[in-house]
């Protein structure tokens, strides 16, 4: 018989400290579908997309029913639409967005990933329209993630693209101001992205990948605030040991659900993600972690230490929970999506300046932040331009997902709702980094690139 | 394969009486149960082989949450595979 202690502990975690898969993602690969005939191309992409993701929901509910615990969402990553449309106009790509917007209300996923480009290096002309058509594709389509990668470690930064990320996030914003910019949550700017992310924004199905495959991403932040609770005034070493083993705990469940999608759909088992991904429920945060650990409140000397280490130590416990990690694995810190965030940023405690401390020891970077609606677009790059330094000097991946909130300023709030949560508008830096910025070119690798 | 069913709740008369009745109409047979009573409150698990349920699993989970529901009850039914999982290397 299993031990009683295992399986209280077990029902405790789901039913009292939020323990959840947060997203089973389908990868699904778009390259058979590229036509040279826009009406073709699109449906072909409606098409596969239907068709490999069919039973998705269904089978994501009926795993959650046989064991018992919540599976927040049921996802799909696409080939960067970029790669796909490449010749194609302008307009096809936003029927594109339209399409997978389409096929994500079909299939009853919540979001559907992969209005990617890849311009670390440089832009292709498909490339460069495709970004272009950001801002009306996000705004006339409710359920499609955009993402664009600007740098990596091995390439350098493409400063042109950081300088044209500062204007698409502005032009969107503007164009889903009736929705507080809404649009801009829906766009994540990367260094170093990774090609199986299964979480939004940022999720596309790499390059390199299978046909379709099925990516999983677990959470749990409340499960590791509780254990640190129950551990007491232990020191950090006997802290690192508890993180490990409650990470271990959350990953394997998020192995056992995606090797059981994996055979009920027939499509191979890619990744799993072993993220603490926080939502703004009570008892659902990354933030309130860092408090557990010791700190007065997040933000605080003392919290990209403390950070550090619960980041590192869930890696290390679930690395060996899972055969095959990958995704952006490691600590979330979105602002809106966290209450302790949240409360932290309302107590005046977290500033930019520490969050940015901060991306260099989290999962991913600067993210789900409100700024004024009338940052200037070379401020914005500028955002950008800070956080992929930090990725690229670090092999890390970082992004910046920023708001700025057309018509609202400092001290206002914001309310986008459901996960998406809601953040009052930071007060940020106006001085201008424009000359740098429109320089543009290219920001060579780092030495430490050159590993040959 | 097999399910934990684990019940709490405030102890009254018929709680192990009600869930294996609902297991046995229903093809679930019943391998091991450990139960205790704190003060009122009543805390079971059970494992129940569901090799040859007659009603789907889903359903099986269902009906035994609006079982304990209809008597103050809450009841947990999950496959044992995520204790499984979780707790043994």
């Amino acid at each position: 018989m299993i031990n009683t202690a295992d399986i209280l502990e077990t029902i405790n975690m789901i039913r009292q400290e939020n323990l959840d898969i947060r997203t089973i993602t389908m990868g699904i690969s778009l390259f058979d579908c590229v036509s040279d005939d826009p009406k073709r191309l699109c449906a072909n992409i409606y098409d596969k997309i239907t068709k490999k993701a069919e039973h998705l929901v269904k089978t994501g509910e009926e795993i959650e029913k046989q064991y018992g615990i919540p599976i927040v969402n049921k996802r799909i990553s696409v080939t960067p639409v970029s790669l796909i449309g490449g010749a194609h106009k302008e307009e096809t790509y936003i029927e594109i967005a339209k399409t997978l917007d389409n096929a994500a209300h079909a299939l009853g996923v919540n979001f559907i990933g992969g209005y990617s480009a890849l311009v670390e290096k440089g832009f292709t002309e498909g490339a460069k329209r495709m970004i272009h058509t950001i801002p009306e594709a996000l705004a006339c389509t409710e359920r499609v993630c955009s993402s664009v990668n600007v740098a990596s470690t091995k390439a350098g930064t493409n400063m042109d693209a950081v300088n044209m990320m500062g204007r698409i996030i502005k032009e969107t914003a503007l164009r889903t101001k009736n929705a507080d910019s809404i649009g801009c949550a829906k766009l994540v700017v990367f260094a170093n992205v990774p090609m199986d992310n299964p979480f939004m924004a940022g999720a596309f199905h790499g390059v390199g990948e299978n046909e379709c495959a099925i990516n999983v991403g677990v959470s749990g932040p409340g499960v590791v605030a509780s254990a640190i609770r129950r551990a007491g005034d232990c020191d950090l070493s006997s802290l690192a040991d508890i993180i490990k083993k409650t990470a271990f705990k959350i990953t394997r469940v998020g192995q056992l659900v995606a090797t059981e999608a994996s055979n009920r759909l027939g499509v191979p088992f890619g990744i799993v993600d072993l993220s603490l991904a926080p939502t703004p429920a009570i008892g659902d945060s990354v933030a309130r972690i860092l408090e557990e650990m010791g700190l007065e409140c997040c933000g605080c000397f003392g919290t990209t230490a403390a950070l550090a280490m619960l980041n590192d130590a869930v890696k290390k416990g679930g690395v060996m929970a899972s055969s095959h990690v990958g995704g952006l694995s490691g600590a979330f810190i979105p602002v809106s999506e966290d209450e302790g965030m949240i409360h932290a940023l309302e107590a005046g405690c977290l500033k930019m300046e520490k969050l940015e401390a901060m991306t260099a020891v989290c999962s991913v970077g600067l993210d789900m932040i409100a700024i004024p609606g009338d940052t200037e677009e070379a401020v914005i790059s500028g955002i950008i331009a800070d956080e992929t330094a930090i990725g690229v000097a670090n092999t890390k991946t970082t992004a910046v997902r920023v708001i700025p909130v057309y018509g609202k300023g400092p001290g206002e709030n914001v309310r986008f709702g459901g996960l998406l949560g809601y953040a009052p508008i930071m007060d940020i830096s106006t001085v201008s980094p424009l000359k740098f910025i429109s320089r543009g070119g290219r920001i060579p690798a780092p030495i430490h690139s050159l590993k040959n | 394969m097999k399910a934990v069913i684990s019940v709490t709740g405030r102890d009254n008369v018929g709680i192990i009486a009600g869930v294996s009745a609902y297991c046995a109409e229903k093809g679930a047979n019943i391998i091991d149960i450990t139960q205790s009573v704190l003060q009122e409150y009543f805390a079971m698990i059970m494992l129940a082989e569901i090799d040859k349920l007659t009603v789907p699993f889903a359903q099986f989970v269902d009906e035994l949450t609006e079982l304990g529901k209809a008597k103050g009850l809450e009841i947990h039914t999950m496959h044992e595979d995520i204790f499984n999982t979780m707790h043994h290397i």
